[in-house]
């Protein structure tokens, strides 16, 4: 008689068992975050396709304070996001090859958030000069 | 042994299938010195201990891939992990995770060898030469194209690493993915479209959602979430580029 009755070990709560699951899935998390932030500038861009009165009222909501708290909380999880992303790029991404020498993982990701924090840069001093 | 041996608690998972329903903890003193491996460790325990207790091992020096198991949670080749580094707390020692144990730390690998063979883990030449024409020439930066991948040892830590291959074990995983893609990157192989069926198809690289730990596991700095995610752009150009250019037989 076969004695072999492999035994196959649960999945249930896998995400909590190493630190590392634990930090890819607030990465995954925050994502939402960045779904909701999408979903209030187009909320924003229909108001504002139904003339001035509709956008001003989307203007009024937004000094709830609450939505104030949202926005710095989605802030937040908008630059843990960011910053996840970049550190694994270096892993999605064909070898780049620079001088004949493969580009290391440092400086792709650390490429990749110069760039995210010029680029938010540049669009808030646009901004602010469009507004002023 | 030494003066400065020292005595600490490892604590094993065992399952003896003609015995036991579900695997159980077991914990045991073992003498160590500084030098002393988790896998010497383990060797302890079964030359003085409990003869019974079943592991994989072979070379001791991180080149055969046989001693995987899980140590204190992390995917790990034992031989190259120190008992050291874990005392005075206990360190824990389970088989593989996501592979089915077949006895204490002793896991089923035939999914993983099945895998290993679908890929065709060999060169298929580009073009047959004859002994008279010579061997297939290799530039430096030919080598470099695929050197990293062809590290892979199959010790299955990645797989241990990967929760998508937990939660669906068809998924064709990290370690096979890797050596695939270090064959279709070798300049002498033909056999690229072949092996992009198996890339694109339902048990393919599409699973993955870049969680990374496979790398960060792999003993060998493979990177085989570079071979995986490679590979999903590669899939998706095979499936726009045919609408361009269409080869026949596509599927």
């Amino acid at each position: 008689m076969n004695k072999r009755r492999p035994y196959v070990r649960p999945m249930d709560g896998w995400w909590r068992r190493n630190p590392f699951f634990v930090e890819y899935m607030i990465h995954e998390g925050t994502a939402l975050f960045v779904a909701a932030y999408a979903g209030i500038l187009l909320n924003g861009l229909l108001h504002l396709s139904r003339g001035e009165a509709a956008w001003n009222v989307w203007l009024e909501g937004l000094k709830n304070p609450l939505y104030i708290a949202f926005h710095v909380l989605a802030l937040v999880a908008i630059s843990y996001h960011t910053y996840t992303w970049f550190k694994i790029m270096p892993r999605t991404m064909p070898p780049v090859i620079v001088g004949g020498k493969r580009l290391p993982d440092g400086a792709i990701t650390g490429g990749g958030l110069a760039v995210a924090a010029a680029a938010s840069l540049v669009l808030l001093l646009a901004v602010w000069g469009m507004a002023r | 042994m030494s003066e400065n041996q020292r005595t600490i608690e490892i604590e094993v998972l065992r399952y003896h299938p003609e015995k036991d329903k579900v695997p159980y903890q077991q914990v045991f003193q073992v003498p160590f010195t500084d030098d002393m491996s988790v896998l010497q460790g383990v060797q302890y325990i079964k030359d003085y201990l409990d003869g019974s207790l079943s592991f994989r091992w072979s070379c001791r020096m991180a080149i055969c891939g046989s001693c995987g198991m899980m140590i204190n949670g992390e995917p790990s080749l034992s031989c190259e992990t120190f008992l050291r580094d874990y005392y005075p707390a206990r360190v824990r020692v389970e088989a593989l995770a996501h592979f089915p144990i077949e006895r204490d730390l002793v896991i089923n690998m035939e999914g993983f060898i099945e895998k290993l063979e679908s890929i065709q883990p060999y060169i298929i030449p580009k073009e047959k030469r004859t002994l008279e024409q010579g061997e297939y020439l290799q530039t430096p930066e030919q080598l470099n194209a695929y050197e990293q991948f062809s590290s892979c040892i199959n010790c299955m830590l990645c797989y241990a690493a990967c929760p998508q291959f937990g939660l669906n074990p068809e998924f064709i995983g990290p370690g096979a993915m890797a050596l695939l893609h270090r064959y279709n990157v070798d300049s002498r192989d033909g056999g690229k479209a072949e092996r992009m069926e198996l890339v694109a198809s339902e048990e393919g690289v599409f699973h993955c959602t870049a969680v990374g730990y496979c790398s960060e596991v792999c003993p060998k700095h493979v990177d085989p979430a570079n071979a995986v995610n490679q590979n999903k752009t590669n899939a998706a150009a095979d499936y726009f580029l045919r609408f361009l250019a269409p080869k026949g037989g596509a599927k």
